[in-house]
């Protein structure tokens, strides 16, 4: 078992190793094939080759949008959690404000009937989703972590109970007639239909590149620094002269911005937006996902959305003992967590500086015995 | 907004709100125990109420009674609650025993980041909720009607009845044996050495790993009496109601200054009280926002909530 | 750093005149009779003393004279009970822990504090940022600013990396390097914030004589770019060699202050660092 392990860990640094030699042009060609293949992954032509990967119990290109839309929270929850080391657990509650947003201001159910056009709302909804970050962050932001972490699961909770109980956001029944992004074909059929997923995850997923892209440059500049250095340690950040509360709350609106790009995405593929859309258990997952996937690491973040998000679609029409696995995905899901934090807690892909502090960690443990 | 609802229901808002915080309380301690001695949010902990509360009803199932029982005579109702009630604190504290055995001292062993921590807590959580929900197949399970709710008596016109004597009771005899468990044990000392300084408690020949089960068991026992409680004041369970219930134990064990015992008692009755005010208030269904719209407030001005933080330090 | 003949980097203030031994007189911090009560113990009382621009000043006191708390007080990170110091004529108590780095204010640590998972050179990096004003929009979109900060942010840590002898290993995670790598670039990161003054926090502490010496070189070359160092020290021996006057506390008093040779004889310290027989007192 051990040597396994070893093994597939020895190969995936391996791996690493390789990617970070290999010449410019090869990585760029290497990444230009990775985004290829996930633009052609909802065609039918494409994925019925692709043996295991389907999923069998419900429709491929949808789950691929949900997949999508579950990358895209990861990232920006991973600027939060990963980067600025603030533990947010109510992150899914800028989720529901970006999509309520574009639901009440779009949507012919709504009390205020504006009607406005689902493009104009979209940097309504992040804007205003922004806002909340701010609003909740700016009182909340200046204390210890563990306070945060039930501060922003009540907010979640509170987003969630407001939604169910209040007339305005119309609990269960809705909001319906949300209306589609816009584009039409030659042929005046319109791009965004409600049959097709296709288009709403090729339009998620180029959003994702760009806001990769962003991110990147984030962490890459003087904003990523100040981030990783509050997480180390916030004190010696401040008196080398970083404006801690500033850029807490800088991640805080960025994560909360990003969420609610997702949410009106969500919204607008959708078409139908209620109170059940918003569970607590999905901040949970999200979180869960960028720990997964390795937290602080971009690439990290994308693989374990994309995986926990897919995971639990794809246990859909298996059967196990007569019971659809399906049934059993969050037990598993959880059991996967306890296994994976015992076994490889510094998550899919880590960090290069996480591993190394793990290591250090157990040769500490070693010499401490 | 309802004022005459409010004032003209104050009492009985009062009561039940005290009630419903004293169970909120006896599970507010196990988070409060875990995080001062660990500085952990046992995530897992609302299940470990769950066990309980799921422990008791199966124990009445076992004598044969089920939610449509009567049991007569105050003899045969106290040897039901009392054996449900040990048969619930075991359960519990087996529960918390297998969480942090399996869950987090492996973790600890390796000297793993906070967060690994939070995240198995959730996934246990999440895994042990999950298995209940399979079990039970996702639907309610009844308890008997042991206590009866009818109005015992009434204070300045406000009905009391026996299942708020009892809950409010045992609840309080729970937390002042704690209390001297804590404060007059020699594994109690044990414990607060452990909060103030795991490393030199270590050094002193205090055993950490011994210590911090009995924490967990402690906590679960209280945890398993409040299932019990929920179960006699309730009569009906469903596995997913430890998530909610959880969380706002946790509320109160914050609003009182976590890692602090009383303040988890006020905490708790505070938060049940508050809580069902705003139902009266508001309507019933803002009665879960209002409890974490408190704790968002309170956290603005105190954040170290009502009593300030400590276990280690709490009185000599 | 035995290549001491080579000419420093500047760190900070460029173009500053070096500085002789003798102060200018010009003063730069002062301790106005600061107080400082935690409940009911007296951590400093009535302490009183100026840094000038331009020297080297040593706190020195046994251990517990309250060097630290005084350390921490000067800033920011305590409030004087009693008393204000001021720090380039402005009042310390109240301003943010940033602003004071800003203004021109930097320390190390004594238990030291680096940012483990960030490289050697990032670490730097986020002292250079104390000055930077690029937004969070100009990094998003990579503008000119960004550009241009990031480009002179990277090369005056590598400069200070050069500075403190620790070039080499710029792209190590900081929590890899060795002790005292790692206190080396401490110090290069508090330069970073182009400081005024320097503070040093027990900046020796763990080293042998042959690093003190060379501790005691950097310390004089950064004196010598035009940073006025503060230096609270342990060690007599090492205060003795580099500073220009010292500050002795005792129980939280300042019990003498002059030039170090002064200092050495004044039998006032003496008896605090060895002790005072029952019969003397």
């Amino acid at each position: 078992m051990t040597t396994v392990l070893e093994r597939v860990r020895s190969g995936r640094e391996a791996a690493g190793e390789r990617w970070r030699g290999a010449p410019r042009w090869v990585r760029w060609v290497l990444l230009a094939a990775v985004i290829a293949f996930f633009y052609a992954l909802p065609n039918k032509e494409f994925y019925q080759y692709l043996g295991p990967i389907p999923t069998p119990g419900a429709n491929f290109t949808q789950v691929m949008f949900t997949v999508s839309i579950y990358v895209l929270l990861a990232v920006g929850l991973n600027i939060v959690v990963g980067f600025a080391g603030l533990l947010d657990l109510g992150y899914f509650g800028f989720f529901a404000v970006g999509a309520y947003t574009v639901a009440v201001l779009t949507s012919p159910s709504s009390n205020i009937k504006t009607l406005w056009p689902w493009l104009l709302v979209v940097p309504l909804a992040i804007a205003l989703t922004m806002l909340s970050g701010v609003m909740l962050g700016t009182p909340t932001l200046r204390l210890r972590g563990d306070y945060l972490a039930i501060v922003t699961l009540g907010f979640a909770e509170m987003i969630r109970i407001a939604a169910v109980s209040s007339d305005f956001l119309k609990g269960q029944r809705g909001f319906n007639q949300i209306p589609h992004p816009p584009g039409k074909y030659a042929d005046g059929k319109p791009f965004f239909g409600v049959l097709d997923a296709r288009p709403y995850y090729w339009l998620v997923l180029t959003l994702i590149i760009m806001v990769v892209i962003g991110v990147r440059n984030l962490t890459h500049s003087r904003v990523g620094r100040a981030w990783i250095s509050i997480r180390e340690d916030e004190d010696a950040a401040q008196l080398m002269g970083v404006p801690t509360f500033k850029f807490k709350l800088w991640a805080f609106a960025s994560g909360a911005a990003i969420a609610g790009l997702a949410g009106a995405l969500f919204a607008g593929k959708q078409n139908f937006v209620n109170s059940q859309n918003f569970e607590l258990l999905n901040s949970i997952i999200i979180l869960a996902a960028v720990i997964f996937g390795g937290s602080g690491n971009i690439v990290g973040a994308i693989v374990g959305g994309g995986l926990v998000a897919y995971m639990i679609e794809r246990f859909r029409g298996i059967e196990l003992f007569g019971v659809e696995l399906y049934e059993y995905r969050f037990l598993i899901f959880g059991l996967v967590l306890v296994i994976m934090m015992i076994f490889r807690p510094e998550g899919l892909i880590p960090n290069r500086r996480r591993a190394a502090e793990f290591k250090d960690r157990r040769k500490e443990v070693i010499v401490g015995e | 907004m309802d004022f005459d609802g409010l004032f003209s229901n104050f009492g009985e808002l009062t009561t039940t709100g005290l009630t419903q915080g004293a169970i909120y309380a006896l599970v507010a301690l196990g988070y409060t125990l875990v995080y001062g001695v660990l500085r952990l949010i046992n995530f897992a902990h609302s299940e470990v109420f769950i066990a309980g509360a799921f422990a008791a009803i199966w124990t009445w199932n076992g004598f044969g009674l089920d939610q449509n029982s009567q049991v007569s005579g105050i003899g045969s109702v106290l040897f039901y609650l009392l054996v449900a009630m040990i048969v619930a604190a075991i359960a519990s504290a087996g529960t918390a025993t297998v969480i942090e055995r399996v869950a987090y001292r492996p973790l600890r062993k390796r000297n793993a980041p906070p967060l690994a921590f939070l995240i198995t807590a959730i996934g246990a959580s999440i895994a042990i909720s999950e298995a209940f929900g399979i079990y039970t197949r996702r639907l309610p399970e009844g308890a008997p009607s042991l206590v009866s709710s009818k109005p015992l008596f009434h204070v300045f016109g406000v009905p009391i009845d026996a299942v708020q004597l009892l809950t409010i009771g045992a609840a309080l005899l729970m937390m002042v044996l704690l209390d001297l468990f804590i404060n007059r044990s020699r594994t109690g000392r044990g414990i607060r050495a452990v909060a103030q300084d795991a490393n030199t408690a270590a050094l002193m020949g205090v055993n950490k790993d011994r210590i911090i089960l009995m924490v967990f068991i402690a906590g679960g026992s209280m945890a398993g009496v409040a299932g019990l409680l929920y179960d006699v004041r309730i009569q009906t369970l469903t596995y997913s109601v430890g998530f909610l219930l959880g969380l706002k134990a946790f509320t109160a064990a914050v609003l009182g200054g976590i890692g602090n015992l009383r303040g988890a008692l006020i905490g708790g009755l505070l938060l049940g009280v508050v809580e069902n005010y705003a139902s009266g208030l508001f309507g019933s269904q803002w009665k879960d926002f209002a409890a974490f719209a408190v704790l968002v407030v309170l956290l603005m001005f105190r954040p170290t909530g009502l009593l300030g933080e400590s276990l280690g330090r709490a009185r000599a | 750093m035995s290549d001491t003949e080579q000419t420093p980097a500047v760190p900070a203030q460029a173009g500053a005149p070096a500085v002789e031994a003798v102060p200018d007189r010009e003063p730069l911090l002062e301790v106005d009779n600061v107080t400082l009560r935690f409940g009911g113990v007296v951590a400093l009382n009535n302490v009183d003393f100026t840094l000038y621009k331009g020297e080297i000043l040593g706190l020195i006191g046994p251990n517990g004279a309250g060097k630290t708390t005084c350390f921490n007080a000067m800033t920011g990170i305590y409030q004087p009970t009693e008393g204000q110091i001021r720090f380039r004529g402005e009042k310390i108590s109240g301003k943010k822990r940033h602003e004071i780095t800003q203004l021109g204010m930097a320390r190390t640590f004594q238990n030291i504090r680096l940012f483990p998972e960030m490289t050697a050179l990032e670490n730097v990096q986020v002292g250079a940022d104390a000055h930077h004003k690029t937004s969070v929009i100009s990094a998003l979109f990579r503008l000119p600013r960004h550009r241009r900060e990031e480009r002179e942010g990277r090369e005056k840590a590598e400069r200070l990396l050069e500075f403190v002898g620790i070039r080499h290993r710029m792209h190590e995670f900081s929590r890899n390097l060795s002790y005292g790598e790692q206190r080396r670039l401490e110090i290069a990161r508090a330069l970073a914030t182009d400081p005024v003054l320097l503070c040093l926090d027990e900046p020796a502490a763990g080293f042998n004589p042959a690093e003190k010496e060379e501790l005691l070189q950097l310390i004089r070359q950064i004196r010598d770019t035009g940073v006025t160092v503060l230096l609270i020290e342990h060690d007599m021996r090492l205060v003795m060699g580099v500073t220009d006057r010292i500050v002795v506390l005792e129980f939280g008093k300042k019990i003498a202050e002059g030039l170090p040779a002064e200092v050495r004889d004044n039998p006032k310290v003496v008896a605090a660092y060895l002790g005072v027989p029952d019969n003397a007192a």
